[in-house]
């Protein structure tokens, strides 16, 4: 990790960590807005975390805002930072001025959408700039706001570069969503940890048990494929663009969904009935991971993507076209 | 736990082209058991023509017959010999870690005696640790050396040794003094390098449950060695054994042992379409970019002289998971009754040979012993 990267990524956990835990999940969770996050996050430029400096923003690579992303995850993702960076990438790209506020990006199920101070709908690479409309309210299972949304007046409009391709909003959730993914596990994963060195059973702690540590050893290996998988996805946005990453993208959506499911079954298991009490942390996170692992393209629908082209290439291509996405060092 | 990413070697798509070519000419007969069996696979000539090619110890300093290239160059040449099922067995040792024992610890006579050798793909080496009660508790072992006049004394037994009836030296890990009294059984060991050839030492190979003669019981009776076989420090033996753990289990031979079958399954489905393939094979693809790119990151930082120990386990797990899982899978989409041929004969070998995945180079259970330590469990 860059020296840069390190200090943003220790700035925006203090931040976000400041903003309350999980009481502050608990109070999105039944509608309310997280305002003195929001205003401290954008304080810090993050909503224009990925504009360019020339368009006023901070300019961060993709590879710095996954790992902030990662972050955010971590704290279980209180505000809708992530998606108001992407849609104000997309904006800028477009040629349009980011107007500041929350961001809401596309019409249906968008996070915390009833607060968007703007609406951004993409039509393949056309972008629009819209006021906010009607918010018609909807919750996921992680009683996260997913609301639909019906834009207001128009108020600008402007076209992609073709390295964002048709489906850009698509590939940036994806990727957010993995980097959520990665981060709350991480940070389940720190809970169980904790709560075997703590919980006491037949005289010691049940993580002196070997069947609770090979538990806990295999869920951090799928916690630190996910972690890989989002660098990869992050890497190839910045060396090939969103739409050059599809398949980096799509990889890191199938192992994040696929660690999510085991790994919430993993601290459950670990945390047994504590764990799914109302007034327990943890499941204020295993809830994000199932609903995280549904948006954005769920493992099933991107590896029947990959899988697809893989079986249309051929065998003998295989190998080949995955070295073929290296990204090349300099000489 | 950290995972860095490194960049492609900048020359990685000429020497990919050259290995590629070098393949499929060297690979026109290798039969799906062959492919199947990959770095189990020992051909004594192939591994000449891979050594008269330089791409054996190819880190190494020039004097001893390397190239000085960098680990990550090293890492092309293994990844694209894995993914043809080349019979790399008979180098594969050699190059992975006795060799680099030897260039690190060895006097200037072993490395200038041995390494060129390895590199030519002229000498084999197999890894005498195990024994019959010191397996994964591996600090219990009993083979021991005494110092005699002008040398060492060897007795005892190493059991389940790969290729050691096949092979030129063993690098033995031995007692050469008692653990002390209430002390740490680390100490007190100490490796040797053994001519296999020297009297006193019988190879008895063990047939293995496909019928093959792949690992042996090796039975010292008196060897005696010379003063210089003595490899490294005298009683750091345990330190020198476990020091290259994460360059051997964390290279692309954890994760891509049966990687042959993940082509051939795909050019049977292509003929032959089961519904929902193309699900099955989407998690496997993208399952087998993150372990590489896993497997790459400790690759960079072995390169950049770190020590990802624990990362490295996390890479043998996880891609041990892989490697099992993967025939399975193909299975699961085509029956083997209407299979081709070929990729049953293929799924066949793998069947037979993937327990070993998870208990070779450490089993899953020490493997995860180790990530659990590092959690703060242990």
């Amino acid at each position: 990790m860059s020296e840069l990267r390190g200090i943003l990524v220790e700035q925006v956990d203090r931040l976000i960590g400041d903003g309350g835990g999980v009481a502050l999940l608990r109070t999105v969770e039944v509608g309310s807005w997280p305002a003195t996050l929001w205003a401290g996050l954008e304080q810090q430029g993050l909503n224009l975390a990925l504009v360019p400096e020339k368009a006023g923003g901070v300019g961060l690579s993709w590879g710095d805002a996954a790992a902030l992303w990662q972050v955010l995850g971590r704290h279980g993702a209180p505000a809708p930072i992530a998606e108001t960076m992407l849609a104000a990438a997309l904006l800028s790209a477009a040629g349009i001025e980011v107007p500041g506020g929350p961001l809401g990006l596309g019409r249906d199920d968008v996070p915390f959408g009833r607060h968007a101070a703007h609406l951004v709908i993409l039509h393949g690479a056309q972008v629009a700039l819209h006021a906010p409309g009607e918010a018609a309210p909807h919750i996921n299972i992680g009683r996260e706001p997913r609301d639909a949304l019906t834009p207001g007046a128009h108020i600008a409009a402007g076209m992609l570069p073709n390295s964002f391709g048709p489906r850009a909003a698509l590939l940036g959730f994806a990727l957010i969503r993995a980097a959520l993914i990665a981060g709350a596990l991480e940070h389940v994963l720190a809970l169980a940890v904790d709560w075997a060195n703590t919980r006491k059973q037949f005289g010691r702690t049940i993580g002196k048990f070997q069947a609770i540590q090979q538990q806990l050893a295999a869920m951090a290996g799928e916690v630190a494929a996910v972690s890989v998988a989002v660098s990869q996805a992050a890497r190839a946005v910045d060396a090939h663009g969103l739409a050059g990453a599809a398949f980096e993208i799509g990889c890191a959506k199938i192992v994040a969904g696929e660690a999510a499911t085991l790994g919430a079954a993993t601290a459950h298991q670990v945390f047994a009935a504590i764990g799914i009490t109302e007034d327990h942390e943890l499941h204020h996170f295993t809830r994000r991971l199932w609903a995280w692992r549904e948006e954005g393209g769920t493992e099933r629908a991107w590896a029947a993507e990959i899988g697809r082209a893989a079986l249309a290439r051929g065998g003998a291509n295989l190998w080949p076209d995955l070295t073929a996405r290296d990204v090349q060092g300099a000489d | 736990m950290r995972f860095d990413l490194p960049d492609a070697p900048p020359r990685a798509e000429d020497l990919r082209r050259e290995l590629r070519a070098f393949l499929a000419e060297a690979g026109r007969d290798w039969t799906p058991e062959i492919r199947a069996r990959s770095w189990m696979g020992f051909d004594r000539d192939f591994s000449r023509a891979v050594g008269a090619r330089g791409w054996i110890g190819m880190t190494w300093p020039t004097i001893y017959g390397g190239s000085e290239s960098s680990g990550l160059e090293r890492i092309v040449v293994l990844e694209e010999m894995l993914a043809a099922g080349a019979p790399v067995g008979a180098h594969w040792i050699g190059d992975r870690q006795s060799g680099p024992l030897i260039l690190r610890l060895g006097t200037e006579e072993q490395r200038t005696r041995i390494l060129p050798g390895i590199a030519h793909g002229e000498l084999a080496f197999c890894i005498g640790l195990s024994e019959p009660d010191a397996g994964s508790d591996l600090a219990n072992l009993r083979t021991k050396c005494e110092r005699v006049p002008n040398g060492w004394k060897l007795n005892g037994r190493k059991i389940w040794t790969t290729f050691a009836h096949k092979s030129d030296y063993m690098i033995a890990l031995v007692r050469t003094s008692p653990a002390p009294e209430g002390g740490s059984r680390h100490a007190g060991l100490s490796q040797f390098l053994v001519d296999l050839r020297l009297s006193g030492i019988s190879i008895r190979p063990i047939r293995d449950l496909a019928g093959e003669d792949s690992f042996n019981e090796v039975t010292f009776d008196d060897v005696l060695l010379r003063e210089d076989d003595l490899l490294g420090t005298e009683g750091a033996g345990w330190a020198q054994a476990t020091s290259e753990l994460a360059f051997e289990r964390s290279g692309p031979d954890r994760y891509l042992s049966s990687y042959p079958a993940l082509a051939s399954g795909i050019d049977a489905l292509n003929a032959m379409p089961a519904p929902g393939a193309e699900v099955t094979i989407g998690r496997m693809v993208a399952r087998l970019n993150t372990l590489r790119g896993m497997s790459l990151s400790v690759g960079g930082m072995l390169e950049r002289g770190e020590s990802p120990a624990v990362e490295a386990a996390l890479v043998k797990d996880a891609g041990n998971v892989f490697e099992q899982a993967l025939p399975e899978h193909i299975r699961n989409l085509i029956d083997p009754a209407d299979s081709p041929e070929e990729l049953r004969r293929m799924l066949a070998g793998l069947a037979q040979l993937a327990p070993t995945f998870s208990l070779r180079g450490g089993t899953r259970e020490i493997l995860r012993g180790i990530i659990a330590r590092d959690l703060g469990l242990r």
